[in-house]
C-alpha cells in the first residue's frame, strides 16, 4: 500500500467513516479520476497533499460524495416496511396516547426513496394513527443525495423499483420523462444534511429509526460507536431496522433483536444506565459478546430466552442468503 | 407449475420476457396480439399475464376488457408491458382492470418486484 493511498484511506475514515479495502487502490483511482482533472491535481499524492491542508470544503466533499455508495430503492428489502406498517406502528399506537407525536429517523437516507416509503405507510393509516402525528426526520452525509431528495424526482427507472403502480399515481405527478413526489407530501418529510460520525445534538427522541444500508462501510468500532449515539437519541420503547446484511450481534449490546420478529432491533437499557454505558471505553468483539450472553441469561420480561439466545449463535458474517442478495443487487 | 402467458407483437421481446419468467419457473405460452391471446386464456387460462399495449388486430386494453369478462377472466394477475408511459394511460390500465403497469424498457429487477407485488412469486425470506 502507497503512502499516499493510505493516507487517503484514513483521511475518508476520518471524514465518512468509510472503509477501504486496501485492494482497492485501483478503485479509487479510477473513481478520482475527474475529480483530479476538475482541481487540476497530477495524482493522487497531490490530491491527498491538497486534503491534509483542509481549507478546500468543496473538494473535500466532492471526494467524500464520490467514494460513498448512495444505491437506494423505494421500499427496498421489503420486509422491514412491512413489519413498520404491521408490528411497530399498531405496536407504538397502543403505546402512544392520542395526541402524541410518532417520531421516525432515515439516519442514511440517499436520495429519499426510504423515507418517501415510510411517509406513503403513514399516509395510509391515518385511521389507526387517529390524532397522533408523525414527524419524519432524514438526513444523509452527503448533500448532492440530499438535493435529489427534497426534489423527489425520480427517473422511470427509479419509480419502478420497488414502488407499486396505485403508490405511483396516488403520491406522484409526472413531469416530462421524470415522476415527482407531490409537493404535499415532499413538505412532510424534514431533510437534514447530518453525519453519523457527528455528535447527535437537537435531534429530539425517537421512536422508529431505519439504520439501512450505511454501517456495512465502516469498521466494528465505529458501528458500535454509531449505535450507542442511536440508542441515546431513542424512546426505550423504540425500534431500531438495519439492513438486511447488518446485524448488532458482536457489534453492540445497545440492541437486541425483537424475540418475535428477528428483523426489529429493541433497544437494551434505560435512559437512567445509558449515560454510564456511553462513558465505558469502546468495547472489543469478545467483550460485547460475553456481555451480550450474560444479558441474555438475565430473563427479559416477556422475552422467551431461547430465541434470543439461539440469535447470539447467528454467526458474525451475514447468512449466505443475505450475501446472495447483496450481490444481486 | 404456474403458466405465465406473453404478448407482445415483437418476438424479441417476447422472448426476452420468456427467458425471465421461465428463470422464474413458470411454464411459459406466448402470443402476438391480443386476439390471440384471447385464444389460449379460453383454451387455458394463465396465472399471470405480461401484456403490450400497442399490437395490430386486437391491441393490449382491448384485449384486457375482454378477458375480465370471461368466465375465468378474474383469475389471472395481467401486468402491462409497454412503451405508453403517460400518467394518463398507466391511470386508464389500471381502471381497465390491469393488476400492474410496467413501463419498458425493464430488467429482470423491475419485474421481478411487480410479481411480487402481484402475488405470483413468492417474496424473498430474510432474517
Ligand atoms: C447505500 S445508501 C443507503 C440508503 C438507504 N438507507 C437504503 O437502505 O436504501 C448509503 C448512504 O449512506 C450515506 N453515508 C455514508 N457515510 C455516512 C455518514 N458518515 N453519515 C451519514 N450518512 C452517510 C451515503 O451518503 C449514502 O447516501
Ligand atoms: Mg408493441
Amino acid at each position: 500500500m502507497t503512502a499516499a493511498f493510505r493516507d487517503f484511506c484514513s483521511f475518508l475514515h476520518a471524514n465518512s467513516g468509510l472503509v477501504i479495502d486496501g485492494e482497492k487502490k485501483y478503485l479509487v483511482e479510477s473513481k478520482m479520476r475527474p475529480i483530479l482533472s476538475e482541481y487540476k491535481l497530477a495524482d493522487l499524492n497531490a490530491l491527498v497533499a491538497e486534503l491534509k491542508r483542509g481549507t478546500n470544503t468543496k473538494l473535500i466533499d466532492a471526494v467524500v460524495q464520490t467514494m460513498t455508495i448512495n444505491e437506494t430503492f423505494f421500499f427496498r428489502d421489503r420486509q422491514p416496511f412491512d413489519k413498520f406498517k404491521d408490528v411497530i406502528v399498531p405496536d407504538l399506537v397502543k403505546k402512544r396516547t392520542p395526541g402524541k407525536t410518532l417520531r421516525i429517523w432515515s439516519a442514511a437516507c440517499s436520495s429519499g426513496q426510504e423515507p418517501y416509503s415510510l411517509l406513503i405507510l403513514l399516509d395510509q393509516m391515518r385511521s389507526l394513527l387517529g390524532t397522533r402525528k408523525f414527524e419524519i426526520v432524514a438526513t444523509d452525509l452527503s448533500n448532492s443525495v440530499l438535493d435529489k431528495a427534497k426534489e423527489g424526482k425520480y427517473s422511470q427507472f427509479e419509480v419502478q423499483r420497488g414502488l407499486s403502480t396505485p403508490l405511483l399515481l396516488k403520491y406522484f405527478q409526472q413531469i416530462g420523462d421524470r415522476w415527482q413526489v407531490k409537493a404535499e407530501y415532499r413538505s412532510q418529510i424534514n431533510f437534514k444534511q447530518f453525519n453519523l460520525l457527528n455528535p447527535l445534538m437537537g435531534m429530539g427522541r425517537f421512536d422508529i429509526v431505519f439504520c439501512r444500508n450505511v454501517l456495512i462501510y465502516f469498521d466494528a468500532k465505529t458501528k458500535g460507536e454509531i449505535l450507542r449515539k442511536i440508542r441515546s437519541v431513542m424512546a426505550d420503547d423504540g425500534y431500531l431496522l438495519l439492513g438486511a446484511s447488518e446485524t448488532v450481534v458482536g457489534i453492540s449490546s445497545d440492541f437486541l433483536p425483537d424475540g418475535d420478529h428477528k428483523l426489529l432491533l429493541r433497544c437494551q437499557g434505560q435512559a437512567g444506565t445509558r449515560e454510564r454505558a456511553t462513558e465505558s471505553p469502546a468495547l472489543g468483539r469478545s467483550s460485547v459478546v460475553d456481555n451480550m450472553v450474560k444479558h441474555l441469561r438475565e430473563p427479559r420480561p416477556g422475552a422467551p430466552a431461547a430465541r434470543p439466545l439461539a440469535s447470539a449463535k447467528r454467526p458474525l458474517q451475514p447468512s449466505a442468503s443475505a450475501l446472495a442478495a447483496a450481490r444481486l443487487k | 407449475m404456474a403458466l405465465a402467458l406473453v404478448v407482445d407483437d415483437s418476438r424479441v421481446v417476447r422472448k426476452f420476457s420468456r427467458r425471465i419468467v421461465e428463470g422464474f419457473g413458470f411454464k411459459v405460452e406466448e402470443a402476438e396480439n391480443g386476439e390471440q391471446a384471447l385464444e389460449k386464456c379460453r383454451d387455458q387460462m394463465p396465472d399471470v399475464i405480461l401484456l403490450d399495449w400497442n399490437m395490430p388486430i386486437m391491441d393490449g386494453i382491448s384485449f384486457l376488457k375482454k378477458v375480465r369478462k370471461e368466465p375465468d377472466g378474474a383469475h389471472p394477475r395481467i401486468v402491462f408491458c409497454t412503451t405508453e408511459n403517460t400518467f394518463d394511460a398507466i391511470g386508464a390500465a389500471i381502471n381497465a382492470g390491469a393488476d400492474e403497469y410496467i413501463m419498458k424498457p425493464f430488467d429482470e429487477t423491475i419485474l421481478k418486484g411487480k410479481l411480487e407485488d402481484v402475488g405470483v412469486l413468492d417474496l424473498p425470506v430474510g432474517a
